[in-house]
């Protein structure tokens, strides 16, 4: 493994020379938990062990889940209500796995925004990037395969809507709903696939994950200051870094601990308060809900989908040049892939010679508006689509694709950033280090 | 930054509750305080009991219950019938369909514990297993979810106000009678007010106004709804207990550990 200069493994013992020279399999796990780590890494670090948690979580509990429950449209909501009144601790162990899908997200944005505001996009650990985008985009799948499985109104529903979504492609949309529905609405096929792709799912996410660790221990980890580990000789790179082991594995449990004690609260006094009370209605292909609303997670993305109606001229004119082919439905759709699409493009976008935005006076400000503007499109998502909503939902989308395509782009040629640290050594003396400590022991260069 | 990072969460959590109820032409529901509400709200067994009693003597000549099992009326932290009383209460419904009953031709028999209540004889009355759940969506105001957050309202509360919520006028649309109901999305109802005052007699002679049996109603359709609720709470209880102390002891340990770092003794 390439990465930061450090001590590796040496097997001392006859047996264990004898396992190396065969597989070097204790070497990859200590090489792993021993990576160097940036000394001053920050809170906003803790989320990649929270967000490994979760998918253990998920698994654990979706394996037993699987064991009671049946994948039939007549036997899949009566089986969830076995589970939740018959299965001994089976209520418990559906509740872990319905909010362990919200604690999932909330983690995983966190963990995108703080990529975002450091800037550990860019150069050289677009890969890694890249590869949490498509381990993102999986999770949305698999998070909307599980919601249909429960078999509820809203489960029903929300397939024919978000199915409708790739019916919505010119020429070709119509067969591949059909293909991916495994018939012409949704039914029993649809049920079925959903069921063996959700169990399938977790799995890539899982590979994916470990392709995601490799790329940033190769590259290293990215840190508050944007700043590198100096690789010169191990001695140097010391100096900048601790070993995962314990020093962050504890402080990571510590962040994990606290946000457990958080979520188990949720989980045992208010289980459905995330969730959308229609699910508690079977599937009735007959009755439409009034308000067909995703789990939240989706509602930025889904406001953007429907922030473009046909009276936006934006549309108006895609749906001029392309003769009707990019119709207001078939826009929103791009708009919402779009907008996942654009935020995998930052480590093209973002010109700035300056990694970190704690460095960045002009960027801050637009970035903080980014994260307000998630919020306020994922309020919009779940409230009517009726004015004032609509038009704020146009304005919400306008500005994630000016941060994007626009901001981040000029900004790096008008912003002046201020100069970061020379080493990640100088910014934890300067931010960790108790000053008559400093002063005792001052640095040896 | 950080903080920032911290307000988007919990603005992310309470915004995002907000997917749940976007409402049209809304009911009005009025905040009740149930004695399972809060952390440590737990079901009042006599409640339940009378709420079976209403269940049973009005509710379920049109709905039905078709998720419950009958000897969950026994289990503790429910109405907790004796063996015997559960028995009792099955043997009442005595059209059940058994396939294997007379040489696989099939044939009626009694209920028995281990049967669930009987789909409603009404098919336009919905099955009233998960209604305390599936009318739980009072995540106002505009979609914040803060009055549930706040209040604990919910579901029950919602069939107490529309229990309650009758204003006595009717009208006629296609056929079928309306009635005017101030809980109810859109104003109007084809249920016609079940609940009066004493319709429903208690033997120990609980107050059975409007107000108090629609109360146990609620109360007993949440149970439905949510069996396992006071188990849920005690392991959430336990949990936060648990994972508090774990937290407590990580946070010094982080401390220990960094400490020599951080005043660069290594």
């Amino acid at each position: 493994m390439g990465g930061i200069p450090h001590d590796h493994y040496e097997p001392k013992s006859k047996i264990e020379k004898a396992i190396d020279s065969r597989l070097p399999i204790v070497g990859l796990l200590y090489d792993t938990i021993m990576v160097p780590t940036p000394k001053n890494l920050n809170w906003m670090w803790i989320w990649g062990i929270v967000l490994t948690f979760c998918l253990t979580l998920q698994i654990i509990t979706g394996i037993v889940l699987v064991m009671h429950y049946t994948p039939h449209v007549d036997m899949a909501f009566a089986s969830i209500e076995h589970i939740m009144r018959d299965v001994n601790g089976g209520h418990m162990i559906r509740y872990f796995h319905m909010n362990g899908a919200s604690l999932f997200f909330i983690a995983v944005y966190a963990h995108m925004f703080r990529g975002l505001y450091y800037g550990s996009y860019k150069a050289p650990r677009e890969i890694t990037w890249i590869i949490g985008m498509l381990i993102y985009l999986l999770m949305m799948a698999t998070g909307f395969l599980g919601y249909v499985l429960p078999w509820g109104q809203m489960s029903f529903h929300g397939t024919a809507v978000i199915t409708g979504l790739f019916g919505a492609i010119p020429f070709v949309g119509e067969t591949l709903q059909s293909w991916i529905l495994g018939a012409a609405a949704v039914g029993q096929p649809a049920l079925n696939r959903f069921f063996s792709l959700h169990y399938l799912f977790p799995f890539l996410i899982a590979g994916l994950v470990i392709v995601h660790i490799w790329a940033f221990h190769t590259t290293g980890n990215n840190n508050p200051t944007g700043v590198e580990v100096r690789r010169g000789s191990k001695a140097e790179a010391a100096k900048d870094t601790l070993p995962f082991w314990p020093y962050f594995v504890v402080k990571d449990l510590f962040a994990l601990a606290l946000i457990l004690t958080v979520f188990m609260a949720i989980v045992g006094f208010m289980p459905n308060y995330l969730g959308h009370p229609d699910n508690y209605i079977e599937a009735n292909p007959l009755a439409t809900p009034a308000h067909i609303v995703p789990e939240w997670y989706y509602l930025p993305f889904y406001a953007i989908l429907r922030a473009f109606t046909s009276e936006v001229w934006v549309v108006q004119f895609a749906s001029f040049i392309t003769g009707g082919i990019v119709d207001a439905k078939f826009f929103g759709v791009l708009a919402m892939f779009g907008a996942i699409a654009v935020m995998a493009l930052a480590p093209w976008l973002d010109t700035s010679s300056v990694r970190s935005g704690r460095y960045r006076p002009m960027f801050k400000w637009w970035f903080g508006i980014l994260v307000a503007d998630f919020i306020f499109l994922m309020w919009l998502g779940a409230r009517p689509a009726q004015e004032p909503y609509a038009s704020f939902s146009l304005i919400g989308a306008t500005y994630w694709f000016a941060y994007f395509l626009v901001i981040l782009p000029l900004l790096g040629v008008i912003e002046k950033p201020l100069t970061p640290p020379a080493t990640i050594e100088d910014d934890f003396n300067a931010h960790h280090v108790k000053p008559e400590a400093a002063d005792l022991a001052a640095p040896a260069e | 930054m950080l903080k920032n990072f911290a307000l988007g969460i919990i603005l992310t959590l309470v915004a995002g509750s907000g997917g749940v109820y976007a409402a049209g032409s809304q009911g009005h529901v009025h905040d009740h305080n149930f004695s399972f509400e809060g952390p440590f709200g737990s079901y009042d067994q006599e409640q339940l009991r009378r709420g079976l009693k209403v269940y049973t003597e009005v509710c379920s000549s049109c709905h039905g219950m078709k998720f419950v099992p009958i000897r969950t009326l026994g289990d503790e932290g429910g109405p907790h019938l004796s063996k015997a009383e559960v028995r009792g209460y099955a043997a009442q419904f005595v059209e059940v369909w058994d396939q294997s009953l007379n040489y696989g031709e099939g044939d009626y028999r009694d209920a028995l514990p281990a049967d669930h209540f009987p789909k409603g004889g009404n098919s336009n009355a919905p099955d009233l297993s998960l209604m305390a759940k599936a009318r739980a969506g009072f995540h106002g105001p505009m979609s914040t979810g803060i009055n549930q957050l706040l209040k604990g309202m919910g579901g029950p509360e919602y069939i107490l106000s529309l229990l309650t919520g009758y204003t006595g006028k009717e009208k006629t649309a296609s056929g079928s009678t309306l009635y005017e109901n101030t809980a109810y999305p859109g104003g109007w109802i084809s249920m016609a007010p079940p609940l009066e005052d004493e319709i429903v007699e208690f033997a120990d002679g609980y107050k059975n106004d409007l107000e108090h049996l629609s109360e146990d109603i609620s109360a007993f359709l949440m149970w439905t709804a949510e069996p396992k609720l006071n188990d849920r709470k005690r392991a959430g209880t336990v949990g936060v207990l648990i994972l508090g102390l774990l937290t407590i002891l990580l946070f010094l340990a982080n401390k220990a550990l960094w400490r020599p770092i951080k005043n660069r003794e290594i």
